[in-house]
């Protein structure tokens, strides 16, 4: 299989393991990601006021350049860009009118866009085209005995309308662990928000989301995390400096993509997880699970 | 004191301006409550989100402007998931901080973020807080 | 010697859970007159049953107690059993173990076991002189009796003419139609009352089985289930309406005008007049009071107009007697005065308005042709404060109760309202907004996302006239704030009442009424349209507030209720009831000033107390009261008593 494939910003300078480790592990699953040209911003935040049409021109310019390559669906790995690719193309399906301006407002674009492109996160892929149940039989090292918790966050569930499974009671990250061996830890926080992007000016809000959200995964006996989009990981991941300084009792906890799961569970080098770059480092426990060799 | 409630206030251009932008009846809500019960910002805001509503029903112009609570709302969308009444909270949230950020009012400089804080935090980050924060 | 067998239920574990049950049939097995004692899971299932008639076969019984639930449970259930083989059902007793024994001394279960041998043993004892009766059978006149022409009246009238019965129709204005005519438009669906209700009007204006006796009062009732007289006093209209065509010339010429009570005094009405165009019947009554004729003794302007002589300044009351079997009560409600509220201005403010007036302001047919000019000074108002709750749910100073309907009749009149005004304001201060019908909730959010009525939550302290304006001083409990509004009118959702003459009627019926004087209803859920009188019915807002669906199927319950009675040729009347040992009595007529029914009285000849065994409810007052003993209640005398008080005490 070959989807056409946008990576984001933040997918190739601080979130290179997710990167690194969803390419790998597709193309041992025989799915090419091809990556299309000229991708730009997906825009990070949808815009909410009725009258923002400039800011629909990042996301479906980048639709119509996947149109140009003549593919009509597109494969994100960043939560955020998923949701907002999602709903900006919902906005174009709905109201033509809209449609009809923002293929005015384009200017190297010579396709007219017509919302064609069906916009997909890779979690569907896996489920709805691979299948959790090949994904199973595929696994070369199950990851028996890691207790994970999933962390889906805002952007993969809601709204409801762009949303890839149930907001309130989602299962695709847990039976996403279970088709890797993993054993899926349930928690009361896993959709809650992690506070996004008050990270930049306001920590202490962060800090406080986050440690709420790890201490009830971790008093439920998860052992690492789980979740699909960089500022999420950013947050429960690098922050985790931040909520020790605040709250003495916090242990920490190490925080995974799900593609770096996946890799390892395929028996694929270590390397492509780039484990390197977690904040908190995985391998002593992976290590301590004897899911990676020692030093 | 008392607050003088007459047809200034429930026919305001402010009351138009947050309907027209957010594209919601103000008036669905029945101030219900869900969304200040579910949403993982309360303990932050100054005026709960169900408030902020009441407020704008109200014609409260100046004190839901200058709330906190519009700043704090992080557009996770758990409100707008929840809500009985399908009143898309985070919309309203995004019209009340735009009407503030259209006067060309910051509510976070850009210039501010220190250069530590640019280096160490995500692109979709500070892209995402500044798309919410400045003008 | 008696043959008695006793049945004592488990009831599951409500009785054999703290009673013993099994030592008590022991027990009971050799008690003298008892020939036979068992228990059982459920006396009241299938087998249980089956199980007790095949014992009074078997042992061939002469009395059966069944030792269980309180005779309000299964009495009857047990009475039939016994009777479907043969044995007289009042020679079948229960000996409540549940209710007066297991459940209140679960935590001692020995004294309670014993308790209930002894609750057993004071019933075998009254059951011995138990007199195996026969029930009465009383003839019954199939025809209905229904005071008050609203919808409630008026609905239950159609339904029994409709099945064949005749029906006296009492309404003490000189049309029907009631509150309902006044409205405006009706929630959630925006009829036009008019619309809907004048067919039916109509219906009962050309019924064959309908005698309609508008300006008239029930003057007095006397008799019984199935046979009630009652007298009516049909009031002097000082029109002959069997002359009178409807031309309304007589009301053209009248020069007399005075406020109109049907327009709620928002317009003039003459003093010749009838309530609206569409009056069933159509015919005007003369108000003496106002008339200048009656009040001067010069003018007769109508009588010179009238071209059929009907008019006739020497007409009389006069009375009629009717013979009718069943009687529904429909009085119907008023508002509550907005005079009684102080703090709402008293009923001072012209533009301080209750929900009937607004209704008035409201009606195309109105006085303003539905478009609410205020009354002070026909401006139109273009802020308009609704306050909710006026009277109602207020314990401390006037009624405890909910009105009901004024939520939704608020909503509907702020809708109303803003339909009339566009470009206005409506705000309702309610303390709670309750709308349990089908379809209310969405007519309320209609009115307040479509016509955006603004709702604050919290009762109005005070409203005071502050030059063309009405100030209002609410709170919005909702952010804590006081709140004021400076309105252009206001309306008050004053408590609903019982009609006004509605006290009057129940005392004359003797029939049981709340601290409100709303009919009481037999039993709140499982006999809400009966009274607690036999042969009386409840329709509508008499028996409490209510909405008009809920009225109309009242109205048909009750209706249905009479058309049950009627279905029998004659009544069935329980036994037990008093009775006169003549030998005995002195005459003293104790009984008779005690009896609530009135079924006792003193022979005229023999100045003995007598009976009407139709009448008597078997409620026991007047043995009790008999100083002589002469009055004894059938199988509850003297002697029953004291054996079974005997048998409690004995050690």
């Amino acid at each position: 299989m070959k989807i056409s494939y946008f990576p984001g910003c933040t997918l190739k300078t601080m979130a290179k393991n997710f990167e690194d480790s969803a390419l790998a592990s597709l193309s041992s699953l025989d799915i090419e990601m091809k990556e299309f040209k000229r991708w730009n911003c997906c825009g990070t935040v949808y815009s909410l006021t009725s009258d923002d049409l400039i800011h629909q021109v990042a996301p479906i310019r980048n639709l119509i350049r996947v149109k140009e390559e003549k593919d009509t669906r597109v494969v994100t790995l960043c939560s955020m860009c998923y949701n907002t690719l999602k709903r900006a193309n919902k906005l174009v399906k709905e109201d033509s009118e809209k449609l009809d301006k923002l293929n005015n407002l384009m200017d190297r674009e010579d396709v007219k866009y017509n919302g064609e492109v069906e916009v997909l996160h890779l979690l569907e892929i896996l489920k709805n085209e691979v299948g959790f149940s090949q994904i199973a039989k595929k696994i070369k090292i199950p990851l028996k005995g890691l207790k994970v918790a999933p962390y889906y966050g805002c952007l993969l569930l809601r709204p409801p309308e762009v949303g890839i499974d149930d907001p309130e009671r989602p299962t695709i990250l847990k039976d996403f662990l279970g088709s890797v061996g993993a054993e899926a830890i349930d928690y009361p926080y896993e959709t809650e928000c992690c506070a996004s992007y008050h990270t930049v000016v306001n920590v202490d809000l962060v800090v406080e989301r986050a440690y709420d959200i790890l201490n009830s995964a971790i008093n439920r006996g998860a052992e690492a995390i789980v979740l699909s989009c960089p500022l999420c990981d950013f947050n429960l991941d690098n922050r985790q400096k931040e909520i020790k300084e605040k709250f003495s009792d916090f242990k920490g906890i190490p925080i995974f993509y799900f593609t770096q799961l996946l890799a390892l569970s395929l028996g694929l080098d270590e390397k492509v997880c780039r484990f390197e770059l977690n904040f908190v480092d995985p391998r002593p426990l992976l290590r301590s699970k004897h899911l990676i060799g020692e030093v | 004191m008392r607050t003088e409630i007459s047809i200034k206030n429930t026919k305001s251009k402010f009351l138009d301006k947050v309907e027209e932008l957010s594209g919601e009846n103000i008036y669905a809500c029945y101030q219900c409550g869900k969304c200040s019960a579910g949403c993982p910002s309360i303990s932050e805001m100054d005026i709960s989100p169900n408030e902020i509503i009441r407020l704008v029903q109200l014609g409260e112009e100046k004190e839901v402007l200058n709330s906190k609570a519009i700043w704090i709302c992080a557009s996770c969308f758990t409100c707008v998931t929840r809500c009985p009444k399908g009143v898309d909270l985070a919309k309203i949230m995004e019209s009340l901080r735009q009407i503030t950020l259209r006067k060309n009012v910051d509510y976070v400089n850009p210039l501010s973020i220190s250069k530590e804080v640019l280096s160490q935090v995500p692109q979709i980050a500070l892209v995402s807080s500044l798309r919410k924060f400045s003008s | 010697m008696s043959r008695i067998g006793v049945f004592v239920c488990h009831c599951g574990l409500n009785i054999a859970g703290t009673v013993d049950v099994e030592k008590i049939a022991k027990l009971i097995s050799d008690y003298p007159g008892v020939v036979y004692a068992t228990d059982y899971m459920y006396m009241c299932s299938d087998p249980g049953q089956d199980m007790i008639k095949e014992v009074v076969k078997e042992k061939n019984l002469d009395g059966v107690v069944v030792a269980a639930c309180s005779p309000t449970m299964h009495e009857t259930t047990f009475r039939n059993t016994v009777a479907s083989v043969g044995l007289n059902p009042y020679r079948c007793e229960i000996a409540n173990i549940r209710e007066q024994c297991s459940w209140v001394h679960q935590e001692n279960k020995k004294k309670a076991t014993e308790k209930a041998v002894k609750i057993i043993e004071a019933i075998i004892e009254k059951l011995k002189l138990d007199k195996s009766l026969i029930p009465l059978s009383v003839p019954i006149t199939k025809r209905a009796l229904v005071i008050g022409g609203g919808i409630a009246g008026i609905q239950a009238s159609l339904d029994i003419a409709d099945s064949g019965y005749e029906v006296v129709l009492v309404e003490k204005n000189q049309s029907i139609g009631g509150h309902m005519l006044q409205l405006s438009e009706t929630f959630p669906t925006l009829d036009c009352p008019q619309c809907i209700a004048t067919p039916k009007m109509v219906q009962v204006g050309q019924h064959p089985k309908i005698k309609l006796l508008a300006y008239s009062e029930v003057e007095e009732v006397s008799g019984y289930v199935g046979n009630f007289k009652v007298k009516i006093r049909r009031k002097a209209a000082f029109v002959d309406w069997d002359r009178c065509t409807g031309c309304g010339l007589c009301m053209e010429k009248c020069p007399v005008r005075v406020p109109s009570e049907f327009d709620e005094l928002l317009s003039k009405r003459k003093a010749i007049y009838t309530l609206f165009p569409q009056a069933v019947p159509n015919k005007p009554v003369i108000d003496a009071d106002n008339c200048i004729y009656f009040t001067k003794g010069k003018c007769r302007a109508c009588e010179k107009n009238c071209s059929v002589k009907a008019i006739d300044f020497e007409q009389k009351d006069t009375f009629v007697e009717e013979d009718i079997g069943a009687i529904i009560v429909a009085t119907g409600y008023d508002l509550m005065n907005k005079a009684e509220i102080s703090e709402y201005g008293s009923g001072e403010y012209e533009d301080v308005i209750d929900g009937l007036q607004i209704e008035r302001l409201l009606c195309p047919s109105g006085p303003t042709g539905g478009i609410p000019y205020r009354p002070s000074d026909g401006k139109i108002p273009k802020e308009v404060v609704f306050i909710q709750c006026v009277g109602s749910r207020d314990p401390e100073h006037y009624y405890p109760y909910c009105s009901k309907i004024c939520c939704m009749y608020t909503v509907k009149q702020a809708m109303l309202y803003k339909h009339a005004v566009p470009d206005g304001q409506a705000y309702v201060f309610y303390m709670d907004i309750r709308c349990n019908g089908k379809g209310y909730e969405e007519f309320l959010q209609r009115g307040i996302e479509e016509d955006r009525i603004l709702y604050l939550r919290g009762r109005v302290s005070k409203v005071f006239k502050d030059r063309d304006k009405i100030k209002v001083w609410g709170a919005d409990t909702l952010t804590g704030r006081k709140i004021e509004i400076s309105a252009d009118m206001v309306v008050l959702a004053t408590a609903m009442i019982p009609s006004k003459g509605a006290k009057k009627i129940a005392e004359k019926l003797r029939l049981a009424t709340d601290d409100y004087s709303f009919l009481t209803e037999a039993h709140p859920k499982l006999r809400p349209v009966e009274s607690l009188t036999a042969g009386y019915f409840l329709a509508g807002a008499a028996q409490g507030p209510k909405d008009i669906p809920e009225t109309v199927a009242q109205a048909s319950g009750a209706a249905s209720k009479v058309l049950s009675l009627f279905s029998k040729d004659e009544l069935s009347h329980e036994p037990i009831i008093a009775s006169v040992d003549e030998e005995v009595c002195v005459g003293c007529g104790s009984c008779v000033s005690i009896c609530a029914y009135e079924a006792i009285e003193l022979d005229s000849l023999t100045k003995k107390a007598r009976v009407n065994p139709a009448i008597c409810e078997g409620c026991g007052a007047c043995s009790a009261a008999c100083p002589s003993g002469a009055m004894q209640q059938n199988n509850f005398n003297k002697r029953q008593i004291l054996e079974m008080v005997d048998a409690f005490t004995k050690d």
